[in-house]
């Protein structure tokens, strides 16, 4: 349990991420790939920040967000008596901004190749403009549905220093499968490190394989 | 009677449109690209104009130039999509079927389509919609010669079958002859000629209805055959076209484009030509400097004739003139 107890809870958060993300993620992608405002650099801008900063620059800002002190943090505490830093719920927030962009950018890009004459049709056929989103933009923009949700989940199961600041090191609730691997590392224990790595290591690649050559069927349809 | 009365303003282009179509049959809306027919369609569609009910409660059908089907559904997943969402029952899904012949591919993937087949589902989804108003924004542009031939046929039998009035944008002068019943010309988002398709083809003081577009549309019978040749009894006359065509007193359309015509003082006796007409001048229009249009009567039908303005004032040709028609080709369509 002591060894695989992180990857579990690794799992657990990516899980959970994933499935927030392409919730939220829908349709905020839906109206950057449709919106012709002038506020949709400003929008794409905050949406794909954590690509380019470093982790722990995103880790200190929602360590302070979150923190019992923080606009978050605070109201959480009011809310539910614990804080939000060092716990697996606030683990989840910052997980879920740190992985936004890459939700976020595969379905819009599948939004923006939808042809607007598709949708039209959709509706004169007698589809109200939700009924064709669930009946044709949905299943249309399905490649880009896969390829959010693989990233997201492969991209907050690697996180790292995100993790370390807001959720330090509390096994069972923070103590994920990247800190636990560190840890092992830290107390030179290899065989452990190993163990893990290479889990994740095989993961890894199963999923981006597996993520290509489904492109690739699908590409050639 | 359909009203249709629509304005947009796009800066550079304004469409200010206000004219009625008859409830049956297929309205043709012609003109050149940029003269807002698809604008036009669009509006009726409820895509583009701003106000009125929402695009899906409007009850018509759009066949979209092109076919642009979904892809994630089958040809039958494409068909149910409109039949589902239909809120009348008054076109019946198996006759539709029928009419487009689409049995045989109700099971393909809508990729494995050729060009002419995925617009033949297309506007049997637009059908299956059960619509109280079918617009077809140039259905056959986008398809070659020969797909184009072999889909005129599935147009010909909506024309005959189906109860469900049609608008019809195109701007190929052959097609809306050959389809059309009712014709609305657009020019700069305007209407410039509306009527009775043989009464707007009989016009000749529209501009974009010159040249090559000019000519009209006679319905005739087959009623006997010679030397290969049928002849067609147009009520008025006869007129022999190379070809057999059935007698079976099925009245078809016969198209005689204006450059095919041409007037003569005396009746030819020693001609190659195979029809010469009696027929009186009614009107003589200037088109541009070297070319005018004339429209000649036989019995109750007109004709036009492109000829120069140098002829008409070598013959001295005037209104009310008897002269001879001589036609050099004639179309048959239907």
């Amino acid at each position: 349990m002591s060894l695989y107890g992180p990857l579990w809870l690794s799992a657990q958060l990516a899980a959970v991420t994933t499935v927030i993300l392409i919730l939220l993620g829908t349709p905020l992608s839906w109206w950057l790939a449709r919106t012709s405002t002038r506020w949709k650099p400003l929008v794409q801008a905050i949406v794909d920040m954590p690509i380019v900063l470093p982790p722990t620059v995103l880790g200190f800002y929602l360590l302070i967000l979150l923190g019992p002190r923080g606009a978050i943090g605070s109201w959480w505490v009011s809310l539910t008596d614990s804080a939000l830093t060092f716990s697996f719920a606030g683990l989840v927030i910052a997980s879920c901004v740190y992985s936004l962009p890459f939700a976020v950018q595969p379905m819009q890009n599948a939004f923006e190749d939808l042809p607007e004459r598709v949708l039209e049709r959709a509706w004169t056929l007698g589809a109200s403009k939700l009924d064709a989103f669930f009946s044709v933009a949905v299943p249309l923009s399905m490649r880009g549905f896969v390829s959010a949700a693989v990233l997201s989940f492969a991209h907050t199961l690697g996180e790292f220093g995100v993790v370390l600041m807001v959720g330090g090191n509390i096994p069972g609730e923070t103590r994920v499968v990247s800190i636990a691997i560190y840890d092992h590392v830290e107390s030179l224990d290899y065989a452990a490190a190993h163990r893990l790595s290479l889990l994740l290591l095989v993961f890894a690649f199963a999923v981006l394989f597996a993520m290509f050559a489904l492109n690739q069927r699908w590409s050639r349809r | 009677m359909i009203r249709l009365r629509h304005k947009v303003n796009k800066g550079d282009f304004v469409l200010d449109i206000d004219t009625e179509i008859p409830d049956t049959g297929i309205t043709g809306v012609f003109g050149e690209s940029g003269s807002g027919k698809t604008t036009l369609l669009r509006c009726i569609a409820g895509l583009e104009g701003g106000d009125g009910p929402p695009v899906h409660r409007r009850d018509v059908g759009y066949v979209f130039q092109q076919p642009t089907l979904f892809s994630h559904l089958d040809v039958r997943g494409n068909l149910d999509y409109g039949a589902r969402r239909a809120r009348s029952h008054r076109v019946e899904g198996t006759h539709v079927i029928d009419m487009l012949e689409l049995g045989t591919l109700l099971d393909r993937r809508v990729e494995t389509l050729s060009g002419g087949e995925a617009q033949r589902v297309a506007i049997a989804a637009a059908l299956m919609r059960s619509p109280d108003l079918v617009l077809m924004d140039e259905p056959l542009a986008s398809l070659d010669r020969r797909r184009k031939d072999e889909l005129l046929p599935y147009f010909d039998r909506l024309h005959d079958e189906l109860s469900v009035p049609v608008v019809y944008v195109s701007h190929d002068i052959e097609e809306v002859s050959r389809l059309c019943d009712h014709l609305v010309v657009l020019e700069k988002g305007a209407v410039v000629a509306d009527g009775s398709l043989f009464d707007v083809l009989s016009r000749v003081d529209v501009p974009l209805l010159a040249g090559r577009n000019a000519g009209v549309v006679l319905w005739a019978t087959p009623v006997d055959h010679e030397y290969g040749l049928t002849k067609f009894d147009f009520g008025d006359g006869d007129i022999w076209v190379p070809g057999e065509f059935p007698a079976d007193n099925v009245p078809m359309r016969l198209r005689i484009a204006a450059t095919d015509v041409s007037i003569m003082r005396e009746r030819p006796e020693q001609t190659t030509i195979l029809n010469v007409l009696r027929s009186t001048v009614e009107e003589i229009h200037r088109v541009d400097a070297a070319r005018a249009l004339v429209r000649l009567v036989v019995g109750n039908q007109s004709l036009l004739a492109q000829v120069t303005n140098r002829s008409v004032a070598r013959l001295q040709l005037g209104e009310g003139d008897r002269v001879f028609a001589q036609l050099k080709s004639v179309t048959v369509r239907h």
